[in-house]
């Protein structure tokens, strides 16, 4: 006779726990941070784990920190307290548009950067901001810590670079270059409380005489995962952001587009649009580093 | 009209005011008990397995499975359930056969849609009752579907019900309608439907100017945020207690008695708040189902939709294929009105085809008018009311030919339905003969309306229509006891609907009495306590429940002035009823001092025991609604957004009671209906299945999508009803779409005569001009 499992939830206090947990559990394993994704799922149905383990108890999980200009982010901090962090809202004020945008207040009061990024949902909104910001996610495993960059992190609609018995510790970002910033815009049909058609995070670097040195660029939903568009990058450096300069630049965004045509959106739609989000990203960055 | 209650002009002191609402404090803090919130001692979760398929004949149902799992219950099927002859019977604002009701709630041959009842399970937990659903083994045979309502209409489409012929009902103003004979082969069409007044051709061969347009609309939900949940025990002798959300529990109970073949007596429905309804819930789904598994396990059955089931299996509005043409005169008045009305009734035949036709062009006085309708079944869930039920789809199509006409015309649009309005006198293409109504001057307030006259910027637009709901009575109870301390309990059969027609009940009775409306605490009553009471639908709620509140009301003030004439030991005519007070008629009277309702209620055991009123009735005099809409929008033209900058609702409520309520029933209903024009629709995929069961892909606005809505109550009194009270829930949905869409001309120059107007529709249209 065929009984109803019960699920088993635990709440480690360190890392070294709660990949023991993992490592020795032979059923289906979920971690859970804010729950936003998960709880949802399980709610469906479409997730039905053995195991949950809960990562908010870990210390390292809920740091927010800066060292020597760099940020390192703790999994499971949630998405209001990036939002409140003033300073890093300045450095990377792109980031914090995509968390922005992530649910309500009330789901953003539990939901963390880090659930976003192992969901690995290609809509996510703070993933093409994350890559376009260069960040990396750090990971720990039985055998010690690895560094991977966000964008080599995510491999595919939900899924990621993490063995399983790995976890996902903190996402860290660069030091910030002066003279930079970025943006993210999505656009949806409603105005909130909705999930991206198609996303475009930008970071760009000008020099004193206006020249642009560096950018990233990276597109969300218009692919199996977010993408980073090296061709749209490359047509902005080296020179000034005039109108041709941006039309060259959409082109080059709307030809790295290979979206499919789903309930949220056409395959036109999402092309045509993308270029125009990009555009306004792009200039949305601009404004802010004048 | 014989049995109505006169409206009489007086000064109020209650009436008119904006009290705090009483049940609001316990719907913010959460302790108001919605239908999921209630529990019994005892109880099992039901379950229902659903077709994955949107048609498909059931050839064999296996529970061994299910059934051995530990902790699972019962199973049952459509076989559990007495089949039912086919016999139409009104309920709600429809009217429901039984035969179709019976296989909606669990199906019994065929699967007619994705997310049709086919096994319902009571189990010991939720867990255990959702796992045993996957292992339950159903047979199908797997037929071909039709999902849109042209197809559908097509000779040769594929047909739902085998058995199904056209029924011909045609009316024709003044004279016998011309005989039309029914089709000989059966076909998706369960009705053909055709009003008729004056003669049409000879009005279109009169007009200076004739626009024809064909319009098509998406099946809508009513998005209430509760889903349907229920409660049922059923004891040993056979008595049956139901808890349920619902617009009406008497309908509910009507409908579980006559599924079940049960007594009325025998079954008590007990209502829970409600959190909206909207006309989704006036009937049964989930309730015959836990009375039988409750029947079965001897234990209390709970069960609760989760949203998906409510978006697959509740009733949505139907879809809308819609053809209008309309001609004028070179001065603009209409010479002539013709239109069709396809509507998508989903599984079971029943849209709101009468409503559609009836509220089609009735806001104008038309000489020559023909509504054809056709009620179509599909392979989706069947269709329920949806405020107003076919009323937006009808109007779509109509207001945005007017605008065209008046466009073409060169008169302002408010112009052209000004000189066509229909008023007192005006007699409608369905027979009635309106009565003061309030129309005109809805219209002329949206000319003179400060919003009517801001300047508007470039990708933006404005624009206006209107709509017209007939509005309903029908049978209507309560009971009035007024309490020791003088203060009063109401117990009242019409739901509130979440709209706030309690506390405008307390209001009206207030007045009546002359004290405050805090004194007077509303109860719904179950279905054990009262008569029976219609559904609140058809914009009945206050008008129809204030009328009984009002005459329970009076009765029990007689009934006071007969204490207070006892009391003085005076002819009861000697006596009158003032302000909260029985007073002497004059001072020839005796010098008694007045008695206030609290010390009569005090020495009621006295001067013959406790005081009361009651009164059942079949309310007639419902006053017609109108009202009229201006919305501004601007159109984001690089992505195709459209944003809704104002808008503005224009309606005619007979009389306030409550400014703020009607006011959030004009805000609530333009809301909906921004999201009918802009973003809701059902998706299906190729397959058949629903594709967005949730409100992540079903987008109903969010408060951030919809500016501040403005209204203007205008008050031109029901002349039947004591204070005025016309019915004001549904108008507010009827004109959002094509004040929408015209809009949105203004603003690209480009017709949009397909909803919804979501952003790759519109984008698409303006990369193509
Ligand atoms: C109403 C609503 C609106 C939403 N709106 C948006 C939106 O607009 N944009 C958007 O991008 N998302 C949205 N989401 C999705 C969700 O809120 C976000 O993806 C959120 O960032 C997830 O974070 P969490 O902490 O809640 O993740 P959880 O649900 O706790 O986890 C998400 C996934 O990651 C895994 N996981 C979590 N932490 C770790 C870790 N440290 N290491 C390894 N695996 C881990 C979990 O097992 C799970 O599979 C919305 C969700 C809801 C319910």
């Amino acid at each position: 006779m065929k009984r109803v499992k019960k699920m088993q939830y635990e709440s480690p206090k360190s890392i070294d726990d709660a990949i023991s947990l993992i490592s020795n559990s032979p059923g289906n394993v979920r971690l859970l941070a804010g729950g936003t994704d998960l709880l949802v799922q399980m709610q469906s149905q479409v997730a039905d784990p053995d195991l949950v383990i809960d990562i908010k108890n870990i210390k390292e999980m809920k740091e927010f920190k800066k060292e020597d200009g760099v940020y390192t982010v703790g999994a499971a901090v949630t998405g209001m307290e990036i939002i409140e962090h003033e300073e890093f809202g300045s450095d990377w004020p792109g980031v914090v548009d995509g968390v922005k945008l992530i649910g309500s207040i009330q789901i953003k009061g539990r939901a963390s950067m880090g659930g976003n990024l192992c969901n690995a949902s290609p809509a996510a909104d703070s993933i093409p901001a994350m890559i376009a910001s260069g960040a990396s996610a750090v990971i720990a495993g039985p055998n010690g810590r690895r560094e991977v960059l966000v964008e080599d992190f995510i491999k595919g609609p939900g899924k990621t670079s993490l063995k399983s018995n790995e976890i996902l510790l903190s996402v860290k970002f660069p030091i910030k270059k002066p003279n930079s910033s970025g943006a993210y815009l999505r656009f949806t049909p409603r105005t909130e409380m909705d999930i991206a058609v198609v996303g475009v995070g930008i970071n760009v670097t000008m020099s004193d005489s206006g020249i642009c040195e560096e950018a990233k660029v990276s597109i969300g939903a218009v692919a199996e995962k977010a993408l980073v568009v090296e061709d749209a990058a490359t047509a902005l450096v080296g020179n000034k952001i005039t109108d041709e300069i941006i039309e060259n630049f959409i082109s080059k965004v709307r030809a790295s587009a290979r979206p499919i045509n789903d309930k949220r959106g056409t395959v036109d739609f999402r092309i045509q649009v993308i270029g125009v989000i990009a555009k306004r990203a792009l200039k949305m960055a601009l404004e802010r580093i004048r | 009209m014989s049995d109505t209650v006169a409206y009489e002009e007086k000064k109020l002191k209650i009436i008119g005011t904006r009290p705090i609402r009483p049940d609001g404090v316990d719907k913010v803090t959460g302790r108001a008990r919605y239908g999921a919130d209630i529990n019994l001692p005892g109880q099992l979760f039901g379950s229902v397995y659903r077709s994955p398929y949107p048609h498909a004949i059931i050839k064999s149902i296996d529970v061994s499975a299910a059934l051995a799992i530990p902790g699972v219950k019962a199973a049952i099927t459509g076989d559990d359930f007495e089949d039912m002859p086919s016999q139409f019977i009104p309920v709600g604002e429809m009217v429901v056969n039984f035969r179709d009701m019976t296989r909606n709630v669990i199906a019994r041959e065929k699967a007619l849609y994705d997310g049709h009842p086919i096994v319902a399970i009571a189990a010991i937990s939720e867990s255990i009752a959702k796992e045993a659903l996957k292992h339950i083994k159903v047979d199908f045979e797997i037929l071909p579907h039709v999902i849109d309502v042209v197809e559908a209409m097509k000779p040769g489409a594929t047909l739902l019900h085998e058995e199904q012929y056209t029924l011909i009902e045609r009316k024709r103003l003044g004279s016998e309608p011309t005989t039309e004979s029914p089709p000989k082969e059966p076909s998706n069409i369960a009705k053909r439907l055709t009003w008729e007044k004056g003669d049409i051709e000879n009005g279109f061969s009169k007009a200076h100017i004739i626009i024809e347009k064909e319009f098509n609309t998406k099946p809508v939900h009513q998005g209430y945020i509760e889903p349907h949940a229920t409660v049922a025990t059923c004891t040993e002798d056979g008595q049956v207690e139901v808890y349920t959300c619902s617009q009406g529990h008497f309908v509910i109970r009507s409908q579980c008695a006559k599924l079940l073949g049960i007594e009325v007596s025998k079954i008590k429905v007990i209502p829970t708040e409600l959190g909206g309804g909207f006309g989704g819930k006036n009937n049964v789904y989930l309730e015959p189902l836990a009375i039988m598994l409750s029947k079965i396990v001897h234990r209390p059955v709970k069960m609760v939709m989760s949203r998906n089931e409510v978006f697959r299996a509740t009733g949505p509005s139907p879809a809308g294929h819609v053809k209008v043409k309309i001609g004028c005169d070179k001065n603009g008045n209409i010479v002539a009105a013709d239109a069709q009305i396809d509507m998508q009734s989903g599984a079971f035949p029943g849209s709101p085809l009468p409503q559609a036709t009836i509220t089609c062009f009735t806001r104008y006085d038309i000489e020559n008018v023909r509504v054809i309708g056709h009620d179509v079944t599909t392979n989706r869930p069947k269709v329920a009311a949806y405020r107003a039920p076919g009323a937006p789809i009808a109007a779509f199509g109509v207001e945005s030919v007017m605008d065209e006409l008046a466009e073409k015309l060169s008169i302002d649009p408010l112009d052209l339905r000004i000189m066509n309005a229909a008023k007192e006198g005006t007699q409608t293409y369905y027979g009635v003969t309106f009565p003061q109504i309030g129309f005109l001057e809805t219209l002329k307030r949206a000319k003179a309306h400060k919003n009517y006259n801001i300047p508007l910027e470039k990708n933006q637009g404005r624009g206006v229509a209107t709509g017209f709901w007939m509005n309903i009575g029908n049978d209507t109870t309560s009971s009035l006891n007024v309490n020791d301390d003088g203060t009063i309990a109401l117990t009242i059969g019409t739901i509130d609907v979440a709209g706030g027609s309690r506390s405008s009940l307390a209001m009206m009775v207030a007045e009546e009495f002359g004290i405050d409306s805090d004194k007077v605490r509303v109860t719904t009553g179950d279905t054990s306590q009262l008569g029976f009471n219609f559904v609140t639908a058809g914009s009945r709620g206050t008008f129809a429940g204030g009328i009984v509140a009002i005459l329970a009301a009076r009765k029990a003030i007689e009934e006071c002035k007969i204490r207070a004439a006892k009391t003085w030991n005076v002819p009861l005519d000697e006596v009158v009823w003032e302000d909260g007070y029985a007073r002497p008629a004059s001072s020839n009277v005796g010098g008694f001092d007045p008695l206030s309702l609290a010390d009569i209620a005090k020495n009621a055991t006295k001067t013959g025991g406790p005081i009361a009123g009651h009164s059942e009735k079949n309310v007639q005099g419902a006053g017609p609604g109108f009202g009229t809409q201006i919305v501004d929008v601007e159109v984001d033209k690089e992505t195709g957004s459209v944003k809704i900058l104002r808008h503005t609702v224009i309606q005619d409520a007979g009389k306030a009671i409550h400014p703020a309520y009607v006011e959030g029933q004009y805000q609530g209903g333009a809301v909906q209906g921004i999201g009918w024009a802009l973003n809701e629709e059902y998706i299906y995929g190729d397959d058949g299945k629903l594709q967005n069961t949730g409100f992540l892909d079903y987008r109903v606005p969010v408060a951030s999508d919809v500016p501040f809505i403005d209204t203007d109550i205008v008050e031109v009194p029901n002349p039947y009803h004591p204070y005025g009270v016309r019915g004001i829930g549904e108008v507010p949905i009827i004109p959002p779409t094509a004040a929408i869409a015209n809009a949105v001309y203004k603003a690209t120059g480009i017709r949009f005569n397909s909803l919804p107007l979501s952003p790759p529709k519109v984008l698409a249209a303006i990369t193509k001009k």
